[in-house]
C-alpha cells in the first residue's frame, strides 16, 4: 500500500470544555475526492481547519505524505506545533478554499494568484505570472486579471480562489463549503471547475452541502455527527444503502 | 518671488525646515504608533501596560508643556548619562592602570539640537494619537484575510507586512490624515526651543521690521498651502483605496 497523501489519526479537538472532534480517522490517497457531510455544528469546518493547523488539534496525528506534524505541550496553551517552520512549509503544500473566498482585497486578481508562489514558495515572479495567467484562463477569468476582488461576483471570486489554490501545486486541496455563500445561479460555475479538478486526479477534501457533488464526483463520503464519523464509504453504497439511521434522516432532509 | 523686506530667502528656508520637521516627525510617529498599537493588542501584560501608560500620559499633557519637558529633560538626562558613563569608564580603567589620567571619553556637555529635539518630541506626541488610529485599523481588518495568509504558509512577518499592513492602512487613512494635519500645525511649537523654522523667523522679522501682521499672515498662508496640498493627496489616496475595498 502506498503512503497516504494525507492521514488523520485519532484527531480530537476541544474549545474550552466543548468537545468538537472526538477521534477522527481519515486517509486520503492521491486522487481521492472525499466529501465531508454533516449537520451544522457537527465539526466539519473544525476538521478541515485542523488539517492545516488553522486550529490546533487537542490530540491526534496529522501526516502529510507520511511526514508527521510534530506537536509539543505548552503549559499555558496545551498542545502547540513544535516547529512553526514545519507547519508553514506543510501549509504551503495544502491549499484551502474558503466559504467566504478570502481573496486578498488589496491585491488584483493576478496578484492574488501569484502571491503565495512568489512570496512563500520563492518561485520567480515571471514564471509565476505565466502560470497564473494559464490558471486564470482555465477558470475563465483571464480577462479579469487586473480587477480587484471587490469588483467581481461571488462565483468569479471563488473561481479566482481556486486558481490561487492551484497555483501552489498543492498535495491536497481543502474546500470548506465553497458554494454556500453563492447565489444559486452562481453555484454551477464553481462546481464545474471542481468537477474538472476531480477528473484530472487532484486530491480533494470537500466540506459541502451539495449532495449531487458528493454522490457523483467524490469517491468517498464521510458523514460527521457530533464530532464522530457516523457513516463512511463509497457514495454509491452509502447513499443507496445507508447503515446509520441519522445519515438516512440527513439525506432525506437535504433532498 | 515675493519680497519680504529682505527676509524672503531666510523665510523660505524656514518654511522648508518646517516641512522637514513635520515629515520626519510623521515618520517617527507612524513607527511609534504602530509599535504602540501592536503592543496594546498583544497578549503580553507588560507590553500592554507600557503602551497604555505612553498613550495616556502623552494625551493628557499639553503639547507645549511636553515639548519643553522633553527638550530640557532630555538634555539633563543625556548629560547625566554621559557624565556617569565617563566616570565609570575612567574608574574601570584606573582599576587596571593606576596611573591613568582622567579623560572625557564622551563629551562633557552635549547640546541637543533643537532640530532633532523637535522631531523627537512631535514624533513622540503624535505616536500616541497614531496608536489609537492604528489600533482601530488593525481591529477592522477582516479575520479571513489573515487566515488566508496563514493558510497559504506565510509566517507572522509576511502576514503582517504583506496583508495586515496594506489592509489596515486603508482603514487608518482618514485618521492618519487628520493626525497629519494637526501634526503639521503643531510644528509651530518648535520655534519655542529655538529652531529657525518659519514661525521663529517671522517672529524675529516682525520685531525688526515692525510688520508683524504681514509676517504672520505669510506664515498662515504657507500653512494653509501645506494643508491644502495634504488634503488633496489624502483625498486621492482614499479614492484609490476605496476602489479596492468595494
Ligand atoms: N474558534 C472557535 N471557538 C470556540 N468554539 C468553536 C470555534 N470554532 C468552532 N467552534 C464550535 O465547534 C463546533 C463545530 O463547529 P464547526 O464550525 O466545525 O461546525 P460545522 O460542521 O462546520 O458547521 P456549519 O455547517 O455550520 O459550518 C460548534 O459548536 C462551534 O460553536
Ligand atoms: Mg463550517
Amino acid at each position: 500500500m502506498t503512503v497516504p497523501t494525507l492521514s488523520i489519526k485519532n484527531l480530537h479537538k476541544s474549545f474550552a470544555d466543548n468537545q468538537v472532534l472526538k477521534g477522527i480517522d481519515l486517509d486520503a490517497h492521491k486522487g481521492d475526492v472525499i466529501s465531508i457531510l454533516g449537520a451544522s455544528g457537527s465539526g466539519k469546518s473544525t476538521l478541515l481547519r485542523c488539517v492545516n493547523l488553522l486550529e490546533t488539534p487537542t490530540s491526534g496525528d496529522i501526516l502529510v505524505n507520511g511526514e508527521l506534524i510534530e506537536m509539543k505541550q505548552d503549559i499555558k496553551r496545551g498542545a502547540i506545533p513544535a516547529s512553526n517552520k514545519q507547519v508553514e512549509r506543510i501549509r504551503s503544500r495544502l491549499a484551502m478554499v474558503f466559504q467566504s473566498f478570502n481573496l486578498w482585497s488589496h491585491l488584483s486578481v493576478l496578484e492574488n494568484v501569484i502571491e503565495a508562489p512568489v512570496h512563500v514558495l520563492g518561485v520567480p515572479k515571471k514564471e509565476a505570472i505565466v502560470k497564473a495567467e494559464a490558471l486564470l484562463q482555465r477558470v475563465g477569468l483571464y480577462e479579469r486579471k487586473d480587477y480587484y476582488p471587490g469588483q467581481l461576483s461571488g462565483g468569479q471570486q471563488q473561481r479566482v480562489a481556486i486558481a490561487r489554490a492551484l497555483a501552489v501545486e498543492p498535495e491536497v486541496m481543502l474546500f470548506d463549503e465553497p458554494t454556500s455563500a453563492l447565489d444559486p445561479e452562481l453555484v454551477g460555475e464553481v462546481l464545474t471547475v471542481m468537477r474538472d479538478l476531480a477528473e484530472e486526479g487532484r486530491t480533494m477534501l470537500v466540506v459541502t452541502h451539495e449532495m449531487a457533488f458528493a454522490r457523483d464526483v467524490s469517491n468517498k463520503v464521510l458523514f460527521l455527527h457530533q464530532g464522530l464519523v457516523e457513516e463512511q464509504g463509497k457514495p454509491e453504497d452509502i447513499f443507496t444503502n445507508p447503515s446509520s439511521e441519522r445519515f438516512k434522516q440527513f439525506i432525506s432532509t437535504v433532498y | 518671488m515675493f519680497a519680504l523686506y529682505g527676509y524672503q530667502e531666510i523665510f523660505l528656508e524656514g518654511a522648508w525646515l518646517t516641512l522637514q520637521v513635520a515629515l520626519l516627525s510623521l515618520v517617527l510617529s507612524v513607527a511609534l504608533g504602530l509599535l504602540a498599537a501592536l503592543a496594546k493588542l498583544s497578549h503580553s501584560t507588560i507590553l500592554k501596560t507600557i503602551a497604555t501608560l505612553y498613550t495616556t500620559i502623552i494625551r493628557g499633557i499639553p503639547d507645549l508643556i511636553l515639548m519643553l519637558l522633553i527638550f530640557f529633560g532630555g538634555q539633563l538626562l543625556i548629560n547625566d548619562m554621559s557624565y556617569t558613563l565617563n566616570e565609570w569608564l575612567n574608574e574601570t580603567i584606573t582599576g587596571y592602570y593606576p596611573t591613568h589620567e582622567w579623560t572625557a571619553y564622551l563629551p562633557e556637555y552635549i547640546d541637543i539640537s533643537p532640530y532633532f529635539a523637535g522631531i523627537i518630541t512631535i514624533g513622540f506626541i503624535f505616536g500616541a494619537y497614531m496608536a489609537e488610529t492604528f489600533r482601530g485599523a488593525i481591529l477592522s481588518v477582516d479575520k479571513g484575510q489573515l487566515e488566508a495568509a496563514t493558510a497559504y504558509g506565510m509566517n507572522k512577518y509576511k502576514r503582517f507586512f504583506r496583508v495586515m499592513f496594506p489592509q489596515m492602512m486603508r482603514h487608518a487613512l482618514p485618521g492618519l490624515g487628520n493626525n497629519w494635519l494637526v501634526l503639521l500645525k503643531t510644528t509651530a511649537l518648535v520655534s519655542i526651543i529655538g529652531l529657525q523654522d518659519m514661525v521663529k523667523i517671522a517672529g524675529d522679522a516682525s520685531g525688526s521690521t515692525q510688520k508683524p501682521f504681514t509676517f504672520y499672515l505669510v506664515v498662515a498662508l504657507v500653512f494653509l498651502f501645506y494643508t491644502a496640498v495634504s488634503t488633496s493627496v489624502l483625498k486621492w489616496a482614499e479614492r484609490k483605496y476605496s476602489i479596492q475595498t468595494r
